[in-house]
């Protein structure tokens, strides 16, 4: 691990409740900025639980529960003062199955600038552009602005759903297995984007593919039975994992 | 093998196929039925049947509704059979020229005709009455009818409207008035009548339920949601008589101390009545609506830093649309022909007037309230069976929009094409 990483995220002792079932354990962890951080583990091991509440996504599950701290750049997110909605504005988040609006592209990622206020059309029209590209959906949508979201691709739809949370400028993007229902083509293009948008954002992705944690991650978290395993720079866990049951899952004999 | 085959031949079933063939293959055809041959089981036969003549009847039943209604008030469009020969025999009677005429040119002599039926006339009273009893020989009735009409109201006097022959020209007058000495069937204040009550309705209605749809899906708790839901869509449930009575005695008393009315019963008093039956309708289906959008737009929206009222208003609404539109007009639907608190609560004034203040009649009402006592195949009857057809218009132009603007128009704008 080098020294000159920049924390971005940090917990503390966090541990979250489903009622009485508690699906983390004290997870203490940090992730740096403009670095990728992947969450490996097994279904059902909490690493979708933790990164939702990296941006209170939690807080919309009626009976949940949270003991710790989450702090981004020293500040508490779970602190009362915090305000969920700037809270979201920093942390994008793009989920499992691509979700975009039943609204024509353009505003699909125009909600968000509105949704902050910007109301000039040159500005919008701007933005749309930007993320767009920087989603790397642009060629293939830059004619059809105002057709339906629902009539691209899967593959199309996810990389839209990208560009909107790109659109309100995040600085840290979290990513619930984003590539899950697409095909190794989409999956691909995803996964080169994840690398660009590198430069920019701090981008923590839960996946269930090695092989693509692997790929585009700089460090990796194992987790199992919302504990964390192991955590360190990506070339070591899948080299020289420190813990035998990491080792035992990303060799494949469990999981 | 020879032997066996008399025994089938025997039996009574026609089995003629079977005869023809050898043993073996007999017992083949038996283990493995042949791929033209269909088996149908008689009861699933029959419940299949069941369900088709059930269906169709509920068809045939819906149409046939609306064939009587229309037959009934077909003498409006058509001049209808009877109509028709009225229409000549009035015409022969007064020699004066066509009927039509003469019924325009009342409406001119609007004044007159009122001040004739002010003055006390125990005949001219007793001249709607001979037309009921006599209304089985046709064409004899508005002949006679007419000679004694002339005879008292002199000879330049247009005839009475009700022994003129029915027709559209009927229904043009600004005031609804049919058992009148001299009747007049115009439908323009029930028209407007029911537009001021079920639009009021509307208003007040349509904002609380979806307002309150909204509220139940998106912000409450789950134990306000799960007591709110069950009380609002109990108010469904209370007759409305009842609410129709409680607008009569307490609403309006209220709106006309608010407002300073003139008028106890008016437009605004029936049309919240009519709000209070249409709020849980609208409001059942709106929050059906709002729920069955899917959770993941929800999150992308609140995800992206909007707060839960901006995701409800900009991304759960519009997403919604198609199912507050349906409720909005099953709303219409319901507050358009809601009878009883209509009757109760609008003050039923047929009188043609803008003002939302005064008493109105409306469509339902009418019909509810006269048709009972009406005459069988009398004028009157035929234009309260318009009024019904006017009802099945209106809802299928109601359908209409729902089918082809709401549907295509709305739905390509909050959704992009």
């Amino acid at each position: 691990m080098k020294k000159e990483e920049i924390t971005k995220i940090h917990t503390n002792n966090l541990s979250l409740y489903y009622g009485d079932k508690q699906a983390l354990k004290d997870i203490s962890m940090a992730m740096y900025a403009n670095k990728v951080t992947a969450f490996i583990g097994p279904s059902g091991c909490g690493k979708s639980t933790f990164i939702r509440s990296l941006n209170r996504m939690n807080d919309l599950i009626e009976g949940v529960r949270i003991t710790g701290e989450v702090k981004i750049e020293d500040v508490n997110i779970y602190a009362p003062e915090v305000s969920v909605v700037n809270l979201r504005k920093r942390v994008g988040m793009v989920f499992q199955k691509s979700n975009p609006f039943p609204k024509s592209i353009y505003e699909n990622i125009a909600y968000g600038p509105r949704i902050n206020g910007i109301t000039d059309k040159a500005q919008l029209d701007d933005i749309v552009e930007q993320s767009l590209k920087g989603a790397a959906l642009w060629n293939e949508s830059k004619d059809r602005l105002a057709a339906s979201a629902l009539s691209l691709s899967g593959g199309q739809q996810q990389r839209l759903c990208i560009a909107r949370a790109i659109a309100v400028n995040p600085d840290i993007l979290l990513m619930d297995e984003p590539c899950s229902a697409l095909d190794p083509i989409s999956t691909s293009k995803v996964e080169e984007l994840i690398l660009e948008l590198k430069e920019n954002y701090t981008i923590v992705i839960v996946t269930h593919s090695m092989q693509q944690a692997a790929r585009v991650s700089d460090y990796t978290a194992f987790f199992y039975v919302g504990e964390l395993i192991e955590f360190g720079p990506t070339r070591d866990i899948f080299t020289n994992p420190k813990k035998k049951q990491t080792e035992d899952y990303i060799t494949g004999r469990f999981g | 093998m020879q032997s066996e085959q008399p025994e089938p031949s025997n039996q009574p079933r026609p089995a003629s196929d079977a005869e023809d063939q050898p043993v073996a293959a007999r017992l083949v055809a038996a283990q493995h039925p042949p791929l033209t041959q269909k088996k149908r089981r008689i009861g699933e036969r029959l419940i299949e049947l069941g369900i088709y003549s059930v269906s169709a009847t509920s068809i045939i039943f819906i149409f046939l509704i609306f064939l009587f209604v229309f037959r009934e008030a077909s003498p409006i469009f058509f001049g209808g059979a009877d109509g028709g020969k009225k229409d000549t025999a009035v015409a022969t009677a007064p020699a004066t020229g066509p009927t039509t005429p003469p019924i325009i040119s009342n409406t001119t002599a609007d004044d007159t005709a009122e001040l004739e039926s002010e003055q006390y006339n125990p005949e001219a009273e007793a001249l709607p009455t001979p037309q009921p009893t006599a209304s089985n020989p046709p064409p004899a009735t508005p002949q006679d009818d007419a000679e004694r009409a002339r005879k008292i109201v002199g000879e330049g006097y247009p005839i009475l409207e009700h022994e003129s022959p029915v027709n559209v020209s009927y229904l043009a007058y600004d005031n609804w008035q049919p058992n009148s000495e001299h009747p007049r069937y115009g439908i323009y204040p029930i028209i407007v009548g029911t537009l001021k009550t079920t639009i009021v309705a509307m208003l007040f209605a349509v904002p609380l339920a979806i307002l309150a749809a909204m509220y139940t899906a998106f912000f409450a708790p789950k134990w306000i949601r799960e007591t709110l839901k069950p009380a609002i869509e109990l108010l469904a449930g209370i007759p409305s008589v009842v609410l129709g009575f409680f607008c009569l005695m307490t609403v309006a008393s209220v709106v006309q101390t608010l407002f300073g009315l003139d008028f106890r019963l008016n437009s605004i008093v029936g049309g919240i009545g009519l709000g209070l039956a249409v709020i849980p309708i609208v409001y059942t289906i709106c929050d059906d609506a709002l729920r069955a959008v899917p959770g993941s737009l929800r999150e992308a929206s609140l995800a992206v830093g909007a707060s839960e009222w901006q995701t409800a208003y900009r991304v759960m609404l519009p997403a919604a649309t198609p199912g507050i539109f349906a409720a909005i007009l099953l709303g219409i639907g319901r507050a358009f022909g809601e009878t009883m608190i209509a009757l109760m609560a609008t003050g039923n004034a047929g009188t043609f007037s803008w003002s939302f203040t005064e008493p109105v009649r409306t469509f339902a009402a009418t019909i509810g309230a006269e048709m009972g006592e009406v005459v069988f195949g009398s004028p009157h009857y035929q234009v309260l069976f318009f009024l019904g057809v006017l009802l099945f218009i209106f809802s299928f132009i109601i359908n209409f929009i729902t089918e082809f603007y709401v549907k295509e128009r709305l739905i390509k704008k909050f959704r992009g094409a």
